[in-house]
């Protein structure tokens, strides 16, 4: 079965949002809402700067604690591609996982339960990228699966020096940035 | 120096997390009052149960009411969920990581036994009721003469009680991305924080209808059952001081486990101490100290302490104190709470 990552190669993203505005469009996002966004880091001060763009959204984390608090099992890692996903009529809209994810990339739907990245699991199943990857018109971002030593992601993680994001709290994120 | 700026704009997520408002902080006091008068209560039962006579402990009557202000808890509850038409669910499954699952089963055994504990004064406490369903009063009896039942009952008021307590606690505790709640005393301090909440309630339920004779009828005798520790008659002086001497030691114990969470997250990672600063010197410290510390414990500690020496009148100004500081302690926790975020380990480089 495989273990579904993504790659993103800070150096090439230019923070554009393509991605934001193609998963709103493919997953009905609600207005006002996003299960993507652009982050933004500047280091150091005027004229020493560096600055690095990425594009974030949940992390389908190895070890989610969004997933061990649930009371109803509505998120859950579902066994295709070891991603965390939200069974919108199991979820009572307690909030505890959003409470529990460090990245905070959850949110309440309009409709009442808790809504979030989903990896385009639709998309992939038909075997597509995720809309996000699919759009990006710098080719930033790679998707394939972590425990294939032959894709494209395993090769760059061996070969290019990357960071998570914060990896101390313990959730072995699946979201790779290239530095 | 570092500058994050994010495009992200998901409502009660940005800027800071507040996704839970005054439903969840009420819910865990309330939570918190009701394990406390289980813990009361079950220690009177136990005394029953070794054959003293305890009706006129005001911990006799705390099942009913314990259960009555429950049902407000679970309401609470009911308003923070915003998928509400599928709470059920909880009950379809029992994923045991989740502290809540634990909780949620926790509480539909905490009603059964708030139930069956509250039978034992059904009679004198509702006769309306125990004339319209004799059985009532025959399982009261069934109860009563039985020993080894109260004894049960005592000893499953207690445990249940204890568990409550520290569930409301630990039901935050668990949480790794928010660092103020990343202490294990929490489950504790909202344990000895409940007792002595749960005294203050009884202590205003057995001023309220001091010296009243106990109205009648389904309406007004629901109200009396309410706060019939004394129904008709007075509250015993040693009683009160009972309750006095009880809630002394457990606002000492809410001092001494204050001290050790700000000690706890000042002494561990930087996300902890800032997460403790939010409480002790930033946005939420004129709350803690004010109304948590100083209103809340110390002063209710030391009129106490006059009133048991009888320097001053005995009032109910000292329960209410507690009660308001017991609230604000968990507003706070859970407001200050999802404001602390880890702090990258990135960002503390120079």
């Amino acid at each position: 079965m495989p273990r579904f990552a993504m790659v993103i190669d800070t150096r090439k993203c230019v923070g554009c949002q393509d991605c934001v505005v193609a998963c709103q469009t493919e997953n009905d996002v609600p207005q006002g809402y996003c299960r993507d966004w652009i982050a933004t880091e500047v280091r150091g001060s005027f004229p020493q700067l560096s600055m690095e763009i990425r594009t974030e959204r949940c992390n389908h984390c190895d070890n989610p604690p969004c997933v061990s608090c649930c009371p109803t099992g509505a998120s859950h890692v579902e066994d295709f591609g070891h991603t965390v996903q939200v069974i919108a009529n199991k979820c009572i809209g307690c909030k505890a996982c959003i409470a529990a994810c460090p990245y905070d990339a959850r949110y309440v739907h309009p409709d009442g339960y808790v809504d979030k990245c989903t990896f385009c699991l639709h998309r992939v199943k038909e075997g597509k990228d995720p809309a996000c990857v699919s759009v990006c018109p710098t080719h930033c971002m790679y998707f394939g699966d972590l425990d294939d030593p032959k894709s494209a992601i395993h090769t760059l993680l061996a070969t290019r020096r990357h960071h998570t994001l914060l990896p101390e709290a313990g959730t072995k994120p699946r979201i790779f940035y290239l530095t | 120096m570092l500058e994050v700026t994010s495009t992200r704009h998901n409502l009660h997520i940005d800027p800071v997390l507040t996704v839970w408002s005054w439903e969840i902080p009420l819910y865990l006091f309330i939570g918190g009052i009701v394990a406390g008068m289980m813990v009361l209560g079950g220690l009177a039962l136990l005394r029953l149960a070794r054959g003293e006579d305890t009706r006129r402990y005001f911990s006799m009557q705390t099942p009913l009411l314990a259960f009555m202000l429950l049902n407000i808890g679970m309401l609470a509850l009911m308003l923070d969920l915003t998928h509400r038409l599928y709470a059920w669910r909880i009950f379809t499954t029992f994923q045991y990581t989740s502290p809540m699952a634990w909780g949620s089963w926790l509480l539909i055994i905490v009603y059964g036994v708030l139930l069956v504990s509250a039978l034992i004064r059904l009679p004198d406490a509702w006769p309306w009721l125990s004339r319209k369903l004799p059985v009532l009063h025959k399982l009261s009896d069934a109860i009563v003469g039985r020993p080894q039942w109260i004894a049960v009952l005592g000893w499953a008021n207690l445990v249940l009680g204890i568990g409550l307590g520290i569930y409301t606690g630990i039901l935050l505790n668990t949480m790794v991305a928010r660092p103020l709640w990343n202490s294990a005393i929490l489950g504790p301090l909202f344990l000895v924080s409940g007792l002595s909440a749960g005294v203050a309630t009884m202590h205003i339920a057995a001023s309220l209808l001091q010296g009243r004779a106990a109205p009648q009828g389904m309406v007004g005798g629901a109200f009396s059952a309410l706060l019939q520790p004394m129904g008709p008659q007075h509250p015993e002086k040693d009683t009160a001081h009972a309750l006095l001497r009880y809630d002394q030691m457990f606002l000492v114990a809410e001092l001494v486990f204050i001290a050790i969470l700000l000690i706890n997250l000042h002494t561990s990672s930087a996300s902890h101490a800032a997460a403790a600063a939010l409480i002790t010197s930033g946005p939420y410290a004129a709350a803690f100290w004010g109304v948590v510390v100083i209103a809340g414990v110390a002063l209710p500690l030391v009129w106490q302490a006059l009133e048991l020496a009888h320097k001053v009148k005995h009032t109910v100004a000292p329960a209410l104190l507690v009660l308001a500081g017991g609230f604000t302690l968990r507003w706070i926790m859970v407001s200050a709470g999802q404001m602390s975020e880890i702090v990258p380990v990135l960002s503390m480089a120079p």
